[in-house]
């Protein structure tokens, strides 16, 4: 039996033929990944856009908005937003945000593209699950973008759908009937593509490594991927029956989180006994783990991208991978944090604080090493690099303001205000999201054999960080002064003379959305009018770069590679060059990365 | 552009901490017997946040600085201690404030939520509903009579749903859109939501707490200090969520004692 | 922990009876020895068996959460009404177990005739496995007899919580099983083409099997609850 390079079998897919089989219903993990960026690019646009009209809606809420009266004919006639619009907009921006953009860009796009890639196999494990995984995707997107044009508009019971709002149907006000529905229909369906994701990566990293390909020797973004996937497949499968029972109250007259005597709209409900705490901590025991589903591939990618542009690998490679374990392994204890003044037992809320201030020490190892490891670096800045320091500063800001939340005599405080909306904006609006820009930054090149502009990419970057903390910092001084979320216009006493900061975070946050137009413009003219890419330019070690830019259908050409190395040999003497890529066979002393040193 | 980037770190950092550090946000003086603990739980976390806030983003920037000019040649140098010291000071420390924060921290909170309430509390019922607060007092006979959901009218104004003519305790049961209570008396607060999920926050007595629709919740509080303050919704209800609201109104025993009598007649 | 290496870290082989298996890393190869054409466990795919565990872990803890929910809402009110376990689920649960025995029987075949080559008929596991699809759609009809059962008491989807999770972990349990279903019928056509893998089989019975313990639980879960 041939030893060098015996592939482990996968389906093998002869190459595929014709247009359909070729871009639309391919099983190519790679264009998959590429299907799952551009998805999560509509919906971050559609999402921005979003945020914009509340933005606007929360400062000049009586002006017409322009152009809003064709694109909103029923739900905005003139143009003005109206409270129920306004709680749609939000309702619609917070679930394409967490579900269509933080848990696919960073998760499904990139992990598709790059897993298999790094571990050294020709595909996923399952292919056509792969392929479904994504059309079913498209599909809940197609669910969700649906309840924009029914009757009633959309869901005004914001991306959390508390029952009984969300589950006592038409009667609980606009939105809350077939714009409800589709919701949940929409992210029921998510959940069983996001399954089927979790499935194949989980299995590819199990199964399909290369020879010489080590659990250990996987790169930072591999194993953030590989333990993403791990908490993806339990978070989803508890929200998956959850929306289940929702769309069962709201369709067949069941009372799972409907109790008795509820008068809406001076009407008695016909169920009784539910309890909305139960969707409370369904909803939150998938809620929490999936921030962090959001957080980790950006991590990972950071970590990659870091160490990359620090020419070293990071002080302790081990640490890492167990810091990610644990926060993902932490992520399900804490749910019970979003509901502190909920209603349940209170002791709860003080078994769960303890969790949730442990969790900050994997945490904070992670960005100890981090910002340590750049100690004696030698860091090159490009727009990859610079995206991914700053989110280590993003994640910093971010985090620290879950130090207040995490206590629940503190949350009595903050819970519900601006303060918490600053804080998972900062660590998954932006911070994540610059996981996603470094990414992009830095795998472009290998994708579309084409550089992307530097100058556009930093210009974006600056406009990008200091528009994130323009908007995001004072959010966390409005939460301090007790201004109340979901809201859609300010009119208690307090809240007037707040409407200064609120002025400026708008003007702010219109100037950082249009800023991302640079991002588009560069991501678009690259593809086609880039400057041709070399095979490495980054001068990395992981096997992406070992391979054509862009990769052929089968990744290595035939000839699996044998991995010899770990996976950030950076610095190394005795090395032609400062790094030695993972799968060179020639006999180089190379450092130990792994264990605590 | 390195150390551009640095210095935009640390003006970062710092202009972040100046609003916090001069309070010009800040959560209004407290006016409840059980607020200085929140409040002081609050500074102490302030401090450890922003000592770790400023002291991450200022040595970031100054790596990023130090760091992005070397000289050919130029060997890759460890953080002294390793990772073994980071992880440790991270544990050390982290673990340290977990320690302070929840242990110490939950005094606070059991101060609002373990000790029952005196014998002597007020008891007022609240009823949440879209997109009001209403108040019931229980009148001179001490008892709230039972709330009847189909009689429930916005129309006539039977917010609660009583049936005075056949419930004894209903008949002088006080109905108000305000809730007045005496200054310096404990206030046993009946929470009951009427349709979905509502919730209570008023900033100055340091209280927020859901509304669950099927469940009998309940707060104790006092207020030390009179005057008028706002009560709202915290709890996404439907679109009029951002205009509930009502006045909590702190006044003497005596004043209280006027406006309970101007409220039972109103009924 | 010094690796100079120009060669690949040794990778514990796992009990390797025949053929090479995977590389780095895979699970154990119990490939027949003989070189028949049909044993194709040689290459097969180690990766079906690692996704249908994933799957199981995912199946249970979806009903985990239905579980827990069950016992919340039972707990939250007092409107939660007993009633009469159908009896036919008895008979459904033993069709079900009869089941996972016939599939065994068709995996033991299956290795024989893989071994044999052609001289052993191939119709031996394929009759196994068809006897255990004819089961499985007895145990699914059998489930609705149940829900028919429990019409006749008055008791539908809405009536009471009891009765709503009846009807919803049924449902869900023979939706599931629906699924292995189909996953047998895939199983015996490629068995009937000779191009059946030693490890596709495998997954599928670890699957079905799973699908009979997971009813059993359920089984005892609305026996001790309804």
């Amino acid at each position: 039996m041939d030893e060098t390079s015996q592939a482990p079998y996968v389906e093998h897919h002869t190459p595929p033929q014709g247009f359909i089989r070729n871009y639309v219903f391919s099983v190519d993990h790679k264009i998959i990944g590429k299907q799952y960026y551009g998805l999560a690019l509509v919906a971050v646009l559609i999402g921005m856009v979003l945020s914009w009209l509340m933005r606007i809606h929360l400062v000049w809420p009586n002006s017409p908005v322009p152009g809003l009266k064709w694109l909103a004919h029923t739900s905005a006639p003139n143009g003005v937003i109206t409270p129920e619009y306004y709680l749609s907009l939000m309702t619609m921006h917070g679930t394409l945000m967490v579900f269509f953009v933080l848990t696919n860009a960073p998760f499904a796009a990139f992990g598709n593209y790059f897993l298999p890639i790094q571990i050294g196999a020709e595909d996923m494990a399952f292919p056509r699950f792969n392929m479904m995984s994504f059309w079913i995707t498209f599909l809940a997107f197609c669910f969700l973008i649906a309840a924009f044009f029914v009757g009633d508009g959309p869901p005004i019971s914001g991306w959390t759908a508390y029952a009984p709002l969300s589950a006592v149907g038409a009667v609980a006000g606009p939105g809350q009937g077939t714009g409800q529905t589709l919701w949940g229909l929409s992210i029921a369906t998510f959940c069983i593509a996001s399954l089927l994701g979790s499935l194949n990566f989980i299995s590819t990293t199990l199964d399909l490594r290369a020879r010489g390909m080590t659990l250990m020797r996987m790169p930072l973004s591999t194993w953030a991927w590989f333990i993403t996937a791990c908490i993806a497949l339990l978070a989803f499968a508890v929200l998956l029956p959850a929306c289940g029972l929702l769309i069962l109250d709201r369709l067949a007259g069941t009372s799972f989180f409907i109790p008795a005597n509820l008068v809406v709209s001076d009407q008695i409900q016909p169920h009784s006994g539910g309890s909305p705490l139960l969707w409370q901590h369904l909803f939150w025991f998938f809620g929490h783990p999936e921030v962090y589903i959001a957080i980790l591939p950006a991590m990972g990618i950071v970590s990659h991208i870091l160490i990359n542009a620090m020419r070293r690998p990071m002080l302790s490679h081990k640490v890492l991978i167990y810091s990610m374990m644990s926060l993902g392994f932490l992520s399900y204890m804490v749910w019970g944090h979003h509901m502190f003044v909920s209603g349940m037992n209170p002791l709860s809320s003080l078994m769960f604080s303890f969790p949730t201030l442990v969790i900050t020490i994997p945490s904070t190892i992670l960005t100890l090493i981090w910002i340590g490891s750049l100690y004696g670096c030698k860091l090159r800045i490009t727009s990859a690099s610079l995206f991914a320091l700053g989110f280590v500063s993003l994640f910093v800001s971010g985090g620290v303001s879950g130090f207040f939340l995490a206590q629940p005599s503190i949350d009595v405080l903050l819970h519900a205000t601006y303060f918490v909306v600053g804080h998972f904006h900062l660590v998954m609006g932006v911070a994540a999201i610059f996981g996603v820009f470094a990414g992009t930054y830095f795998w472009f090149p290998k994708m579309f054999g084409r550089m992307m502009n530097e100058k556009l990419g930093k210009l974006h970057f600056w406009l990008t960080f200091a528009g994130a903390y323009l908007i995001f910092m004072p959010f966390h001084y409005l939460g301090m002064a007790g201004n109340v979320r979901r809201y859609s216009a300010f009119v208690d006493d307090y809240l007037l003379p707040l409407m200064p900061v609120h002025r400026f975070i708008t003007i702010a946050a219109l100037a950082t959305g249009a800023a991302q137009l640079i991002f588009l413009y560069n991501l678009i003219h690259s593809r086609f009018r880039g400057k041709p890419a070399a095979q490495n330019p980054w001068e990395a070690t992981s096997l992406e770069w070992t391979v054509p830019s862009p990769p052929p259908w089968d990744n290595f050409g035939g000839k699996i590679p044998v991995v010899y190395h770990d996976p950030y040999q950076y610095g190394i003497e005795g090395a032609t060059d400062d790094y030695v890529m993972q799968n060179d066979p020639k006999n180089i002393p190379t450092v130990p990365e792994e264990g605590l040193r | 552009m390195a150390k551009i980037f640095a210095i935009t770190l640390i003006i970062i950092a710092i202009a972040s901490a100046v609003p916090i550090i001069l309070h010009t946000w800040y959560p209004p003086p407290d006016i409840s017997t059980h607020g200085a603990l929140i409040d002081e739980q609050m500074a102490d976390t302030m401090i450890e946040a922003g000592v770790s806030f400023l002291a991450a983003q200022i040595i970031l920037a100054v790596f990023i600085w130090w760091f992005s000019t070397s000289k050919p040649g130029q060997k890759i140098k460890n953080f002294p201690g390793g990772a073994r010291g980071l992880v440790a000071a991270a544990i050390v420390l982290v673990g340290l404030e977990v320690l302070a924060l929840g242990v110490f921290g939950q005094k606070a909170w059991a101060n609002i939520y373990f000790t029952p309430p005196g014998a002597n509390a007020m008891p007022i019922q609240v009823q949440a509903g879209q997109f009001a607060f209403y108040f019931r007092y229980p009148g001179p006979d001490g008892k709230f009579g039972p709330i009847h959901p189909e009689l429930i009218n916005e129309a006539t104004q039977n917010i609660f749903g009583l049936d005075q003519d056949h419930d004894q305790d209903s008949k002088d049961d006080i109905v108000t859109a305000q809730m007045a209570v005496p200054v310096n008396r404990e206030i046993h607060l009946l929470m009951h939501a009427k349709d979905v999920g509502h919730s209570f926050y008023v900033r100055e007595l340091r209280i927020q707490q859901d509304f669950v629709p099927g469940l009998d919740l309940s707060l104790h509080f006092t207020a030390t200090k009179p005057g008028k303050y706002e009560i709202v919704c915290t709890q996404l209800c439907g679109l009029g969520h951002y205009n509930m609201k009502a006045y909590l109104l702190v006044m003497s025993q005596e004043d209280f004692d006027n406006w309970m009598k101007q409220q039972a007649a109103a009924q | 922990m010094a690796t100079t290496v120009h060669e690949p870290p040794k990778i514990k082989p796992r009990a390797r009876k025949g053929g090479t298996g995977s590389g780095g890393g895979g699970w154990r190869d119990r490939t027949p020895r003989g070189g028949s054409v049909l044993a194709l466990g040689d290459r097969s795919p180690a990766a079906s068996k690692t996704g249908v565990w994933v799957g199981i872990a995912a199946i249970t803890m979806s009903f985990a959460a239905l579980t827990s929910a069950l016992v919340v809402r039972q707990g939250s009110a007092t409107d939660w009404r007993h009633f009469t376990f159908p009896s036919i689920l008895y008979l459904n649960s033993l069709v079900l177990l009869a089941s996972s025995f016939t599939l065994e029987f068709a995996r033991r075949r299956f290795a024989r005739f893989a071994i044999l080559g052609p001289d052993e008929p191939s119709t031996s596991p394929l009759r196994w496995l068809h006897a255990t699809l004819a089961l499985g759609l007895l145990f699914v009809g059998g489930q609705y007899v149940a829900w028919v059962q429990l019409r006749s008491q008055g008791l539908y989807l809405a009536t009471n919580p009891s009765s709503s999770f009846f009807y919803v972990l049924t449902a869900v349990h023979a939706l599931h099983v629906l699924g292995g279903m189909g996953g047998l019928i895939y199983v015996s056509s490629k068995l009937r083409r000779s191009v059946l893998r030693k490890n596709t089989l495998d997954a599928a019975s670890h699957y079905w099997h799973f699908m009979d313990i997971l009813w059993l639980y359920l089984f005892l879960l609305l026996w001790m609850k309804v």
